[in-house]
């Protein structure tokens, strides 16, 4: 098969997986939230292509004396990167389907996967700060400072996380780091348990999931970033949420829990590496719902001493340990 | 404590204050919060100006839920102030009546029935469960524990379906009345309101281990809106935010009223006064409140069939009935209804509300019109420590503080 034509159909296929779970994903977080608070929630498989609907003739407002470029830039700068990320993920291995064969299922195999998925995936709060600044308003403005403050007090210890597991399976792709956690117990989370708990906790700071929501925090900036959004910019800034969360979910199934690797059958056939990865990356997924309806809100100052005092040096020691095992051995 | 310290917070900004070479500090941000906000509970507005996150001052605006409640009382009447006595704090609409029925019965020097009394005691207790699950409701939301807000409303519109059940109205009651209630409380409904009773500290522990264990909550309060003893008294604050200052002072157990000297409950105190242990103080009050219940239910199936009303028609309604077959009847009920007067004088009778001591001023001359009816509403008291609480903090501890201090806005501007 024409290897340009593999390459669209199986971004098609990508692509629309993506959008098609983030829709699902603003059911389930609906869904599952009123099951936990005695309520009905909403009914049926459509309701987020109702919620599109609405959100595409809600009237599109741009405040006074907001800067309109980077009004309008600011969504798109927030829901691109995640969307980005997603193209380097390896969802499953060679994939052949009525005979054809697709190759391995991921948009592109970077050598520098992992480099690549960080530069993009940290691009996405530049769309939240430029969003909060460009709306000319005090409370988006509050917002987009937190999410600046944010940034830098967690990204370092996410980032020595990944360079333990880095130096665990030397490597950058992300497809050899899958490669090189093959049975279930080559899985890095056995190796690395704690930097699989840093990670998991920085990846709610990363997509500004509660219990870390300070940048749009309701109760203290109304909206924070995104007071002043409204229709599909504000819905924009949504999806951009929800793929960053599925983003981080695939992340960490890859580098911590095999990516499609199948317990006890090994070279398991490439659809039931995807449903693994599936089952995983859901997990996750779930985790991200079940916490933001459990936690209260930390302080954002109270994330910015768990990043800098208790997160940074684990993180930092657990690489010193992981990096001393790694050439003693 | 009898001296009286005096503290003051500046609106405006005092320049020598910054420090002009520290470029960090530049220029000060006026933020406007409310009086549409998420977490202003009502309409409060608070003037904020804030250096980065910290907030140098905090200045609460008061008065956009201003109806003229006492003055309605003047023009009103008597009898018919009793439906708007509900809407001051419209979480707790039987503590508001009492404290307005006792004030009445105090000028006009009469004692209602024993198991009117009990009546009483059940739904003020009752009420004050309701109202500080909404405390902890609204106060976990704000601090964004949304579940927590559903599993107390859920608790709280329990006890609305008995008080519905009851009086016919699911928050403004208007049960109360001058020498007593207006209807007696039957012996089923006592018994369901037993079985509500006894599931709920189940339930309390549930919100106590979401709660009090959690770090995440312990840290957003613990240390936030801190008042000592002598502030808490010198801002004349009463109720749970006194008695987290470690003021033992329970109108309840020192000014006691309705027969509350009788029960047996305990008053809990904190130790440092900051939202936390206010959190605690309330936890444990509703605690007491189930026993308290417990004890009012118990005399009110000993009690059963005696007098629930005072029999007195100066300031009683004739029993509906009556009026048909007695012309003396007719004639006190229209003499209570376009004309009933107090005696000449002046009282002041306050209660234990959910949020502090909530009194009322009542002023005869005589007449059947009301020459006064002042309100010590204690959310006015709660929302005035506010700018000392706030001063220095972040912006997020604001919500701790305003959710901890627990005022409803309907009240405070009356």
């Amino acid at each position: 098969m024409n290897p340009l034509l593999a390459l669209l159909i199986k971004a098609s296929a990508i692509y629309g997986g993506l959008l098609g779970t983030a829709a699902l994903m603003t059911l389930a977080e609906r869904k599952i939230s009123a099951w936990m608070q005695y309520r009905v929630g909403p009914g049926g498989i459509l309701q987020p292509l109702a919620d599109g609907v609405k959100f595409i003739f809600k009237e599109e407002l741009v405040p006074d004396g907001a800067n309109r470029w980077i009004f309008r830039l600011a969504p798109l700068m927030a829901a691109m990167p995640a969307m980005m990320t997603v193209a380097v993920i390896p969802f499953a291995g060679d994939v052949s389907l009525f005979g054809v064969d697709f190759g391995p299922l991921s948009i592109t195999d970077l050598d520098i996967g992992v480099l690549y998925v960080l530069a993009i995936g940290g691009l996405g709060v530049y769309g939240i700060i430029l969003g909060g600044w460009a709306s000319n308003s005090k409370y988006s403005l509050l917002g987009g400072l937190r999410a600046s403050a944010q940034m830098v007090s967690y990204e370092l210890s996410m980032i020595l996380t990944i360079l333990a597991v880095i130096a665990v399976t030397g490597a950058l792709d992300l497809r050899a780091i899958v490669a090189a956690q093959d049975s279930l117990f080559g899985w890095n989370i056995w190796t690395q348990p704690l930097a699989f708990v840093l990670f998991v906790i920085a990846t709610f700071a990363e997509t500004n999931r509660h219990p870390f929501d300070f940048a749009e925090c309701e109760p203290e900036l109304v909206g924070g970033f995104h007071t002043e959004y409204s229709s599909m910019k504000f819905a924009l800034f949504f999806l951009g949420e929800y793929c960053a969360m599925i983003v981080m979910a695939c992340l960490t199934v890859t580098l911590f829990l095999g990516g499609p690797a199948v317990p006890f059958i090994p070279d398991a056939p490439w659809f039931l590496g995807l449903a693994a990865f599936a089952v995983k990356a859901g997990f996750f997924l779930f985790l991200f719902i079940w916490v933001r309806w459990t936690l209260p809100r930390f302080r954002f100052d109270q994330l910015m001493g768990l990043g800098w005092k208790v997160f940074l040096p684990l993180a930092l020691a657990n690489l010193l340990v992981t990096g001393a095992m790694v050439s003693l051995f | 404590m009898s001296e009286t310290q005096i503290f003051e917070y500046k609106s405006g900004l005092d320049p020598e204050q910054l420090d002009a070479d520290d470029p960090l500090h530049g220029e000060l941000m006026r933020l406007n919060i409310g009086p549409q906000h998420p977490a202003t509970h009502g309409v409060l507005r608070l003037k904020v100006t804030l250096d980065g996150e910290t907030l140098e001052s905090c200045e609460p605006v008061v008065g956009y839920l201003h109806r003229g409640k006492e003055k309605s009382c003047e023009s009103l009447g008597w009898r018919k102030f009793f439906p708007h006595t509900d809407r001051l704090d419209y979480v707790q609409p039987f503590l508001n009546n009492v404290a307005y029925a006792l004030a009445l019965e105090k000028l006009a020097g009469i004692q209602v029935p024993q198991r009117a009394q009990e009546i009483r005691v059940l739904l003020m207790e009752l009420s004050r469960i309701s109202a500080h699950l909404i405390y902890l409701g609204t106060t976990a939301i704000d601090l964004g524990a949304i579940t927590m807000f559903f599993f107390t409303f859920t608790e709280r519109e329990k006890i609305y379906t008995l008080l519905d059940a009851y009086s016919g109205h699911r928050m403004n009651n208007t049960y109360v009345r001058m020498g007593g209630l207006y209807a007696d409380l039957e012996s089923d409904l006592v018994a369901e309101i037993r079985v509500w009773v006894d599931s709920f500290p189940e339930k309390l522990d549930e919100f106590d281990s979401m709660l009090t264990a959690n770090r995440i909550w312990h840290d957003r309060n613990a240390g936030v809106g801190a008042l000592t003893k002598e502030e808490a008294l010198a801002w004349s604050l009463t109720g749970p935010n006194l008695r987290a200052s470690g003021v033992e002072w329970d109108l309840r157990k020192d000014m006691p009223y309705s027969g509350y000297e009788d029960y047996d409950f305990d008053v809990p105190v904190g130790t440092t006064g900051d939202s936390f242990d206010r959190y605690l103080v309330r936890m444990e009050e509703m605690r007491q409140s189930v026993r308290l219940c417990r004890q009012a239910l118990d005399r009110l199936e000993k009690s059963t069939g005696s007098d629930w009303l005072l029999d007195d028609r100066r300031y009683v309604l004739p029993p509906r009935g009556r009026t048909h077959e007695s012309m003396e009847e007719l004639i006190f009920q229209f003499k209570v209804v376009t004309d009933m007067s107090l005696p000449k004088g002046e009282a002041y009778h306050a209660v234990e509300s959910s949020k502090g001591e909530l009194g009322f001023f009542v002023a005869s001359d005589g007449t059947s019109d009301p020459l006064r009816c002042h309100i010590r509403a204690p959310g006015l008291m709660n929302v005035q420590a506010i700018p000392l609480l706030a001063k220095g903090r972040l912006l997020s501890d604001l919500m701790a503080i305003i959710g901890g201090l627990d005022f409803v806005m309907g009240e405070v501007d009356r």
